[in-house]
Order: C-alpha cells, then sequence, then structure tokens
C-alpha cells in the first residue's frame, strides 16, 4: 500500500521523523517541566521531609508504619472498597452510555449533562443528604452505605467516558454480525466489548484512583469506623503532625496508581476506523437497556432530589428564603457575625473563573499529552520517557490532596515560585486532577487511530503538521470538547486541594457550601444545600450548552 | 510515525505562558517587597471573623495594614505553622487554643501582651508552656447541648452530668464528635479525661458505648445530620457542640429557648495570639497582639465568632445576657500534660469508641 512511490515518501519521512523527534522531546520537556514544578516537587519535598527527616531515608521506620496491624486492615478497606465501586460503576454506566450515547432522542444533550450532576457536588452536603435519607435504615452507617454514595458520585465518569469512545465506533460492525444471525447479546460480549475495552480500562483507572482517595463521603457516612488511606493521610498530617506514617502511606498510594496502570495498560486500542454517528432512533429492542437507564437515574436523582427539597422547606413550610440568602454571607445571632466572607453567588462566580481556567490548562496537558502518548518513538530511551511520563500524569488522581497542599506550602516558598499566597495554585491543582480524565479520555481514541490514514495522508504528500491536523485533530475533536466538559465538571467540583488553597475572599462555591454547612445557625444547612443545587444547575447548564454545540457540529460534519 | 509540531509547539507555549503568568504573580506579591508603610500578615483559622471596619481601626491608629489569612481549623492552622517554621506565613498568628498550645510553642517569639491585667491571669499558659508568647483572647466552651423540646415531648427528665449520660433512661441519645477528626470531639474527651482522671475515663467511655452513643467524623453531621434540634434533621436530642450554639437556635425572642448547654460536662478552649518567630516587623506585630486587647476587638468578639472576650471588663451584648450560658467551673487539663499525651490519649479512644 506503500509502496507507491517508495522515494518522495522516504525522503519525506527522513525530514518529518527529524523534527517529530524535535518536537517530541520539547513537548515532553515542557509537560514534564510543569508537572515537576507544580507536583513532583512539592508532593516529593514533603514525602523527603517525613521519611528522611535525618537527611536520610529510614526505610526501617516506613516498613514499621506499613506493618501495623491498622495500616493492613485499612489498605485493605481501602482496595476493597474502591474495587467494589469501581466494578458497580462499570455495570450500572454501560447501559446509561449505551442509551445517551448510541441512542438520538429529544432532550439527549439534556440528560447527557445531567449525567455528570452527581460528580460535581460537595460530598459534605452529599454526605449529610445520604445520611439522613439511610438514618434507621440498616444501611445507617454501615460499609454498604460509603459504597453506594462512591458509586453516586462516580458512575458518571464510565457512563460520560465509554460513552464518547462508543459514539466513535462504526455501528456496521455490530450489524454485519446481526445480520449474520448473532444474537443482540453475542454482538455486544464479541464484537463491541472487545472495542470498548480501552475506554472501560480508562474509566476504571479513574474511577479506582478516585474511589481510593476518596475522603469527605467517607468519613461522614463512616463515622471514622472505616477509614481508607486518604482518611488515615489526612488524619496523620493535619491532626496528629505525624508526617512518618503519612509519608509512608502516601508511597502506598504511589503504588496503587502504577499496579492499577499497570493492570489498565494490558487493555490497548487496536487501529480501526472511526465513522461517529448521531446516534439511532431507539427502537423496542432497547426497552430493557433503557428501563435500566431510567432507573439508575432515579437512582440517582434521589439524593439530588432531597437536596432541593431541603433548600426549599423552612421552619413552617415551604419558602424560597434559603435561595434568596444566597446573596448574602450566611446568618449568625440577629445576622451580627456573617459565616461567609463572600456570598455563595460570589463564590459561583470565583468557581466559574478558577474551573475555566483550570480547564485550558487541563486541556493544553491533556491534549499535548495524548498527542505524545499515542506515538511509538522507535528508540527504547524514547518509549521510557512516555511511559514515565504517562505515569507521572496519572499521579495527581491518586495522591491525597492534603500532601500536595502540604508540599506546596513547603515547597513553593522560594521566588520565583513563592505562590502560597498567590490564588494561582487552585486552578494548577485543579488542572492536575483534571488532567489525567482529559488523557483518558482521549488517549484511547488517539491510540485507535489507523496508522494507515497517517501514511495514506503523508503519501499523498501532506507535510507532518498536516497530517497531524487533518488526522489527529479532527478525529480527536469531538471527544475533546466532551473531554473538556468533564474537565471542568472536575475542576468546578475539586474540593480537596481547592479547600487547602482556598482562602475567604476567592473562595469556590463548594468551600462556601462547605463551611455553611459547618456552623450553625437556622437556615445554614439549609442555604448550603440550596447552593449545592445550585451549582449543579449551573453545571448542568454549562455542559448542556457544550453538548449542544458539539452536537450540531456533528450534525453539520454528516 | 507522524510529526506533530504545532500542537506541541502550543502546549510548550502553554506551559511557559503558565510559569510566566506564575512567575508575575509570584513578583507581584505584596510581601516580597519592602512596603513602606508596614504590611502585617495574621494567620488564623477558618472561624476568625471581625466586624467591618475593626481593623481598619488599627490602621487609622498605626497605619500598619493587615492582611487576614485563614488557614484551615486550629490543628491546620497550627500544623502549617509548625511546618513552614524556616519561612513563615505571615506575622501574627491567632487562633492557636490550649489543646494545641504546646506544638506551636517552638514557632512563636517570645511576647505576651502588657495590656493584660490580674483579672486575665486565669487564662494565661505556665511561663514554660507557652505563657511567655502566647497572649489569651477569648475563651469558648464545648459543651453537651440538650434539645429542650424533645425531653418536653417525651416527659423525661434531662440529665445533668457525665455520668448521667451513660445511665440506660438515657439509652441512644447522646451523638459525639471523633476525637481523632474533630476539634468539639477532643475537648468532650479531654473534659472526661479531667472528670474522671487517666485511670477513669477509660471504663467511663465504654459505659458510653455500651449506652449507645453514637460517634460522628465531624461537627457538621453530629450536629446537623444526627442531632434533633431545630435547625437539624436527626433525632437525637443530645449532641456535643457549643456552648454559644443554643442563642443561634433562637429565631422567636419571646419564645423558651430552644436549646440549651449541660453547664456540667463542658470544657474550656481559650485561643490565644502571638509573634510568629522570623516576622520581618516585630514592633508592628506586636501592637498588633495590644490592639487584639483593646475594647474595640473584645468587644466586637462575642458577636463575630461566638465565643467569650477574655478581658473581664468588656461589656457582653444584650442577647448574650439573655440568652447565651457563661461556664462558671469547666473542665480544664493543664496544656503540657494535653501536649505529652494527645496522640496517646486519642488511640486509647479509639480502641474502645470506633472499635
Amino acid at each position: 500500500m506503500t509502496g507507491g512511490h517508495p522515494s518522495t515518501r522516504s525522503a519525506r519521512s527522513g525530514s518529518g521523523r527529524s523534527t517529530a523527534h524535535w518536537a517530541i522531546w520539547v513537548g515532553a520537556g515542557a509537560l514534564i517541566a510543569f508537572l515537576a514544578v507544580f507536583f513532583l516537587w512539592p508532593v516529593g519535598e514533603i514525602l523527603w521531609r517525613g521519611l528522611a527527616p535525618d537527611g536520610v531515608p529510614d526505610l526501617a521506620a516506613m516498613g514499621e508504619v506499613i506493618a501495623r496491624p491498622r495500616t493492613l486492615r485499612i489498605i485493605g478497606l481501602t482496595l476493597a472498597q474502591a474495587a467494589i465501586a469501581t466494578v458497580a460503576c462499570l455495570v450500572l454506566g454501560l447501559p446509561a452510555a449505551f442509551v445517551l450515547y448510541r441512542r438520538r432522542f429529544r432532550g439527549r444533550a439534556v440528560f447527557r449533562a445531567l449525567a455528570l450532576v452527581p460528580f460535581v457536588l460537595p460530598t459534605v452536603v452529599v454526605g449529610v443528604a445520604f445520611k439522613v435519607l439511610f438514618a434507621g435504615t440498616a444501611l445507617d452507617g454501615s460499609w454498604l452505605a460509603i459504597i453506594l454514595a462512591l458509586v453516586f458520585f462516580n458512575v458518571a465518569v464510565v457512563t460520560r467516558t465509554v460513552g464518547i469512545a462508543w459514539e466513535e465506533l462504526d455501528p456496521s460492525i455490530e450489524e454485519a454480525a446481526a445480520d449474520l444471525g448473532a444474537t443482540p447479546l453475542r454482538t455486544f460480549l464479541s464484537v463491541t466489548l472487545p472495542r470498548l475495552g480501552p475506554a472501560l480500562a480508562s474509566s476504571a483507572i479513574i474511577v479506582f484512583l478516585f474511589c481510593s482517595t476518596a475522603f469527605g463521603v467517607v468519613l461522614v457516612l463512616g463515622g471514622t469506623r472505616y477509614g481508607t488511606v486518604e482518611t488515615e493521610i489526612w488524619t496523620l498530617t493535619t491532626q496528629y503532625l505525624d508526617l512518618r506514617a503519612a509519608s509512608a502511606l502516601s508511597l502506598v498510594q504511589v503504588l496503587f496508581v502504577v499496579v492499577v496502570l499497570w493492570a489498565a495498560g494490558r487493555a490497548r486500542s487496536r487501529p480501526e476506523v472511526r465513522t461517529p454517528t448521531p446516534g439511532r432512533a431507539i427502537r423496542l429492542a432497547d426497552a430493557p437497556l433503557i428501563a435500566a437507564t431510567v432507573i439508575i437515574g432515579a437512582l440517582l436523582a434521589v439524593p439530588v432530589v432531597s437536596l432541593a427539597l431541603r433548600s426549599l422547606r423552612g421552619a413552617d413550610g415551604w419558602t424560597l428564603d434559603h435561595w434568596a440568602a444566597l446573596a448574602g454571607v450566611g446568618s449568625g445571632v440577629g445576622g451580627s457575625a456573617p459565616v461567609l466572607a463572600v456570598s455563595p453567588l460570589e463564590a459561583l462566580w470565583h468557581s466559574l473563573v478558577f474551573a475555566a481556567v483550570g480547564t485550558a490548562v487541563a486541556m493544553a496537558i491533556g491534549l499535548g499529552a495524548s498527542i505524545l502518548l499515542s506515538r511509538r518513538p522507535a528508540s527504547p530511551r524514547g518509549r521510557r520517557v512516555l511511559a514515565a511520563l504517562e505515569g507521572g500524569l496519572m499521579l495527581p488522581l491518586g495522591v491525597s490532596a492534603v500532601v500536595l497542599g502540604f508540599g506546596y506550602l513547603v515547597a513553593l516558598d522560594t521566588p520565583p515560585f513563592d505562590l502560597r499566597a498567590s490564588p494561582v495554585l487552585v486552578p494548577i491543582a485543579q488542572a492536575l486532577v483534571a488532567a489525567p480524565l482529559v488523557i483518558r479520555t482521549l488517549l484511547p481514541v488517539l491510540r485507535g487511530v489507523d496508522p494507515l490514514l497517517r501514511d495514506a495522508a503523508a503519501d499523498l504528500g501532506a507535510p507532518p503538521w498536516r497530517v497531524l491536523a487533518s488526522v489527529d485533530l479532527r478525529l480527536a475533536a469531538r471527544p475533546a470538547v466532551a473531554a473538556a466538559g468533564l474537565a471542568f465538571a472536575v475542576c468546578l467540583g475539586e474540593f480537596g486541594a481547592t479547600a487547602f488553597l482556598s482562602r475567604p475572599d476567592w473562595a469556590t462555591l463548594p468551600v462556601v457550601i462547605e463551611r455553611l454547612a459547618g456552623h450553625p445557625g437556622p437556615g445554614n444547612l439549609a442555604m448550603a444545600n440550596a447552593a449545592a443545587v445550585l451549582l449543579a444547575i449551573v453545571t448542568a447548564v454549562a455542559l448542556a450548552a457544550g453538548e449542544l454545540a458539539r452536537g450540531r457540529r456533528l450534525s453539520s460534519r454528516d | 510515525m507522524g510529526s506533530s509540531i504545532r500542537p506541541l509547539r502550543l502546549v510548550a507555549a502553554a506551559a511557559v505562558a503558565f510559569s510566566l503568568t506564575a512567575t508575575l504573580a509570584a513578583c507581584s506579591d505584596s510581601r516580597q517587597d519592602p512596603p513602606a508603610p508596614a504590611h502585617l500578615v495574621l494567620v488564623t483559622h477558618d472561624s476568625f471573623a471581625l466586624s467591618d471596619g475593626v481593623l481598619d481601626a488599627f490602621t487609622a491608629e498605626t497605619g500598619v495594614t493587615v492582611e487576614v489569612q485563614a488557614l484551615g481549623d486550629a490543628g491546620a492552622l497550627v500544623n502549617k505553622l509548625v511546618l513552614t517554621k524556616d519561612s513563615p506565613l505571615g506575622d501574627v498568628v491567632f487562633g492557636i487554643d490550649n489543646t494545641f498550645a504546646s506544638r506551636a510553642v517552638d514557632v512563636l517569639e517570645p511576647y505576651v501582651s502588657g495590656a493584660l491585667t490580674d483579672a486575665e491571669a486565669p487564662f494565661l499558659l505556665p511561663a514554660d508552656q507557652g505563657g511567655d508568647r502566647l497572649t489569651p483572647i477569648d475563651s469558648g466552651d464545648v459543651c453537651v447541648n440538650v434539645d429542650h423540646e424533645w425531653f418536653q415531648e417525651q416527659g423525661l427528665a434531662e440529665p445533668a452530668t457525665l455520668e448521667d449520660l451513660a445511665d440506660p433512661a438515657y439509652r441512644d441519645l447522646l451523638v459525639v464528635e471523633s476525637a481523632g477528626t474533630s476539634s468539639p470531639g477532643l475537648a468532650f474527651l479531654l473534659a472526661t479525661i479531667a472528670a474522671f482522671g487517666d485511670d477513669g475515663w477509660q471504663d467511663y467511655w465504654r459505659a458510653l458505648v455500651a449506652n449507645g452513643v453514637s460517634v460522628a467524623a465531624g461537627w457538621t453531621d453530629a450536629y446537623y445530620a444526627e442531632f434533633s434540634g431545630p435547625s437539624s434533621e436527626g433525632d437525637r436530642p443530645l449532641v456535643v457542640s457549643y456552648s454559644s450554639s443554643p442563642p443561634v437556635e433562637i429565631v422567636d425572642a419571646g419564645a423558651p429557648t430552644p436549646t440549651g448547654v449541660l453547664e456540667a460536662t463542658c470544657f474550656r478552649q481559650t485561643e490565644f495570639a502571638g509573634v510568629l518567630a522570623g516576622t520581618r516587623h516585630p514592633a508592628e506585630a506586636r501592637l498588633l497582639v495590644d490592639f487584639l486587647l483593646t475594647p474595640t476587638v473584645q468587644s466586637d468578639i462575642p458577636g463575630s465568632m461566638y465565643v467569650y472576650p477574655v478581658v473581664q471588663s468588656t461589656a457582653l451584648p444584650e442577647t448574650w445576657a439573655a440568652a447565651a450560658v457563661r461556664i462558671d467551673a469547666p473542665f480544664e487539663l493543664d496544656p503540657a500534660r494535653i501536649g505529652a499525651n494527645r496522640e496517646r490519649w486519642i488511640e486509647e479512644w479509639s480502641a474502645i469508641a470506633v472499635p
């Protein structure tokens, strides 16, 4: 196939290869520099202080911390909790991904946006909502309650990540299988599922890491009975100032990331032709999947609806007072002592600005990294650099926010990086958490690009940049817009690092909500609930707008 | 292998632009330049609040501007100060309490405000335990709060003492916060240690557990999700909270107060201010500590932070006289003893209360 013009091709790809090499090294260098300054250095410095208080790593002490029965129990609990929740998210997220991304119906854009709402809700108010819902049932204070909450927060990751990949798959192969007499189940198992493998692996990595670093909801629902590695690190750092034990546990978290990446790396995309379709109309055979999706959606809606109802309930019945209060700063005795420095409405504005910047940074990192990582450098050294970069970029998902926060405090204290009092760290920290999701969404798509396409373009005389623009970027464009929506939701909802870096004057909405829920005062909790619902609505509207724009692009291209 | 120059350049450019922004932000940081009139950074905890204009009075008086930076809850505040000892986050700290005082001694300069009088002497720490560096500013009590309405409806007499809480008549009625993850939770544990002694509190907690005490991770879920008070959604009428929580529950000033405190269950938390070691403006920092003891600040404290001003001559707001409870004989513990035993106590407590 490439034999048509051997001489021109080899000449062109020769020069192309050296520019490509150069570009890859520069790109990788820039990403590594960013990661080094804003993640590896701060985290490394705080871990070093813990592990080597005298300048020499104290391996025996580390081993002692990890071998404690309590530590081992907590590691086991964390792994079990995250594994069960991940499997549940995969099982529940698949039908929803099918209905929302393979079928066409009125209002689809809105439902796609609504599906992401649980993801941005602050864990504190949702935790209290779950606790009130479960009160008096067998679920009250149980381990199952924590897992249900983890599924509630994370199932959207599967729906969206898998949905985006599913949307890109050519349906004619399934149709061919059906024409040849395969049952729908058989078609799904032997044709669809293998092709979704990389996307499933991607979403499983993300959900697993999110669940293994879950914090607020574990504390609220488990009442300190069911600690995770994350809650343990938080307690050790903020309460005991036991950096040695906290650092040892942080290394365990890093190990989780490495193992999960290794396991998921076994599911690689195979190249195939991608023909995105707007989806087909609903038909009778879809009924079971649609029913399942509706039931899952209804269950996910319960805590959100409960929040909405409780935000509308006053001492004397229904009221809009708590919503009206969102323009104010919370109540104390006779309104004399404001709970907040800024009103929830101002905080919402801060949230949107931070999230917009965070999303832009996450997309720059994510798109650049995905293009880099989808290449297979010829040299073993190049491959090793890329593998290290892939792992490094996933670390922020698995490493505790409180460790990163303390790391910023001890590391970024000298010019030009004296940023400890600067708001600029907020979108950076948010982008560090969001970028892995962008990468995990785009990488399967880009790795799946058939190299023949690139070769064909090159053969037809396209210079390397043109190949990239008309093959890679063109195929990645739609998933990239969808990934940006996911990144935006992550940035809006990010709490751990944001709360650590936040200052009252530029607090974000989740931080303000947590603060309202943490203070006595008539209406403060109801106001926190109203603010959470407001965050949900704004998120849904922003995502739906993005979804509609994306839909229009697709139909105009057809 | 296809080439990929353009987006890579974009990424590189983005990263460079980003570090530039970061650098610029760093350079414009006000703490970098020696400001003409001194500029102080007051680091504190998230619950710090003063009415608008109070700190402006200090600026008007001295020409020194003050920037407030909240750094998390009281525990996180102290730990952040300890970790950044070599390049301090500010000039003055407010909000170190007696449960964490021993840990903070190393990050402070020796200075205690001369504005203190004999009336405030009981709030001072012993000299070798931070008494020469920490100036008391306010105090508040952590107490078991009771839902009066619930007990009236049930026709049950309210408990009064710590012992009563372990009485089977009050089974399944109390919710506390975890001493490992919550500041009021730790204060209540310290109250029981002060009450029952080194060898008695463990049995008391076993009795509480046998009597169905519920342990929540933090104040929010204990108070809002488990307590039965008017602004809460739970069904337990007894909760560990602050002595200043009941006045906040008053909506109708004429009606009887819906909740109250059990005065024999309280632990006193005193909050201190100090000058951070390494400040470039030690003289101005001392002035700010002194200012926190002036009537301007002291009279603002009850309404702004729901705690009692430490200066005894300060007049309390009228609403406080009616509703807030001044605890006469709270439980107290030597800060040095707390500092030496905190971790061990919490571990022992965890083994009993959250097995």
